[in-house]
């Protein structure tokens, strides 16, 4: 198969390393299958769609409300950094000046590499207070939302810079002999070209904002009940392991684990729904 | 993609569990989980100096503590609340007080509350500041997240139920509370008395309301004058055999408070 020695050895040690990181997957989704077991065996996990809220220690287990929060955040965050990211991706590439472009880059780069607490802090102590302002209790969705969207911004931002730094030379080229104009080159051939790139980060982003625990536990209020409006305090399915689990015993913290899973879950099938939108394009 | 995917699983799954750790010569306390986090520490510090000894730490509640310590399971008992009348065949020592207190924003013009009043608060019944002689503002009721022993006690109190409650925010650790707090001027929460009593000397607007009559501060907890409050206790059967008495004794001496503040509990008056 392989030419050379070197190749044969290379393989055999990336095949491992592969298989390692495949087997500690599915490895954990033992584990939390494991904890999570006591109440998904007797039947419990009905509990979780049928019970209206969450009062681990009276006997209530319903998690649909945090399942809305979870998504709605997340989708509420992606509408904001999407094309706020793109925007600064475009900018980037075709618009600014040269000195002010390594400026941009690092601050996009800053921004990535802030720990999310520091986000939450922020949120709590400046953004929280000021939606209290307008309607309280401020600690609310539109807290949570406005938090993930500046935290996942330089996601989208840089990938979708790389992406379109990746454009073949040649179509904007053939932009320009067609006498297009930068508007039209952009719009028309540079993001359809990059939009690949773009969703893959896009997806990137997403998987984030699920995940982010700490800065949504510090603004969203946490109270457990359907997402009904911005002003409205939400509790994410993350939010909701971080502050039970270390007091959680018994079924309580079966209960948690069960939100473990179902998050992972709801991660899989963005991966599934990544793969199918980053593949499909390609095919027509 | 499949590579990003997993690494976010890492993430998301990574949830500790504790270690128990077991050796021949060893002490096994268990019981509330309200008192275990500091009995940890202070094992720790114990074993430095007693090389020989283990520290076995296991919660469970405080009824646990009670049974495992009338069985024989455990030496030491861990029970957050004073001894019932059945449970006189036991011998506690109190190793710290727990007190929280009620706080609302620096500037609410709000002097006291009835029990009856917090009560109408937190299950919604009174929804305005203007409805106890406060300002017209409405009211952001702030609790605790589950499992929490603040929330055992503050709902223990006042006799309620946690679905009963009308939260509008739910909070995890008492610095959060305080920062909720101090940064909505119709919030009402409560807290740690020992945090909120540190934040306000540094000037965090937050105001802490008086309990039946009684001050909110550390030194009242202390002097057990304060109606919000437990003491923490480890409880033993019998006579207690030599390194149990050893440790008993340095949980009750003065080189431990600082793990006790650091839990956001009251040393005793020494």
């Amino acid at each position: 198969m392989f030419r050379w020695h070197i190749d044969r050895q290379v393989a055999g040690t990336l095949a491992m390393l592969a298989a390692f990181s495949a087997v500690m997957l599915f490895l954990m989704l033992v584990f939390l299958l494991m904890e999570a077991w006591p109440v998904l065996a007797e039947g419990g996990w009905r509990a979780f769609f049928s019970h209206d809220s969450w009062y681990p220690l009276e006997g209530q287990f319903g998690l649909t409300p945090m399942i809305w929060a979870s998504i709605a955040i997340t989708v509420g965050a992606i509408m904001l950094a999407v094309p706020l990211g793109v925007a600064c991706a475009v900018f980037i590439h075709f618009y600014s000046p040269k000195l002010m472009l390594k400026g941009f880059r690092l601050v996009l780069s800053l921004m990535a590499g802030i720990p999310s607490v520091v986000y939450g802090l922020w949120g709590l102590t400046e953004l929280v207070p000021l939606i209290a302002e307008l309607q309280p209790p401020g600690a609310s969705m539109l807290a949570a939302i406005l938090v993930l969207t500046l935290m996942i911004l330089p996601t989208v931002a840089v990938t979708s810079a790389a992406a379109l730094a990746g454009i073949p030379k040649d179509i904007l080229a053939g932009g320009a002999a067609l006498g297009f104009s930068d508007r039209r080159t952009i719009i028309s051939l540079a993001l359809p070209a990059a939009r690949t790139g773009i969703w893959g980060g896009v997806l990137l982003a997403m998987a984030r904002a699920l995940g982010e625990t700490m800065a949504v536990l510090m603004v969203a209020g946490n109270v457990v009940q359907n997402p009904s409006g911005l002003f409205e305090p939400v509790r994410a399915l993350t939010a909701n392991i971080a502050l039970e689990m270390a007091y959680a015993t018994d079924t309580h913290r079966a209960g948690l684990f069960t939100s473990g899973l179902l998050l992972t879950l709801l991660v899989l099938i963005l991966a599934w729904l990544a793969a199918r939108m980053t593949v499909e394009p390609a095919n027509d | 993609m499949y590579r990003i995917v997993f690494v976010l699983l890492c993430a998301v799954s990574m949830v500790h569990s504790p270690l128990l750790s077991a050796a021949s010569d060893r002490l096994v306390l268990t019981g509330s989980s309200t008192i275990a986090p500091l009995v940890l520490e202070m094992a720790k510090a114990f074993e430095k100096t007693h090389s020989n000894m283990r520290i076995d730490v296991q919660t469970g509640g405080s009824s646990r503590g009670v049974n495992d310590t009338r069985k024989g399971l455990a030496d030491i008992g861990m029970v957050s609340r004073t001894l019932k009348s059945t449970e006189q065949d036991l011998t506690a020592y109190t190793i710290a007080m727990d007190g929280i207190c009620i706080i609302v924003h620096g500037s609410n013009t709000v002097q006291t509350l009835s029990n009856q009043q917090i009560i109408d608060i937190y299950t919604g019944k009174i929804r305005n500041w203007r409805e106890v002689g406060g300002p017209n503002r409405a009211i952001t009721v702030v609790n605790k997240a589950e499992g929490r022993s603040t929330l055992e006690l503050f709902l223990k109190y006042f006799q309620l139920k946690n679905s009963q409650i009308n939260a509008h925010v739910v909070i995890g650790d008492n610095q959060q509370g305080i920062k909720t707090v101090s940064g909505n001027p119709g919030a009402i929460g409560y807290v740690s008395i020992g945090t909120a009593e540190y934040e306000q000397e540094r000037g965090v607007a937050i105001k802490r309301l008086p309990m039946e009559g009684v001050p909110a501060t550390v030194a009242s907890v202390r002097e057990a004058n304060f109606p919000l409050a437990r003491p923490l206790n480890l409880v033993i059967k019998g006579q207690p055999s030599p390194s149990v008495k050893r440790f008993i004794e340095f949980a009750q001496s003065t080189s431990v408070d600082n793990f006790i503040k650091a839990q956001f509990f009251v040393p005793l008056a020494h």
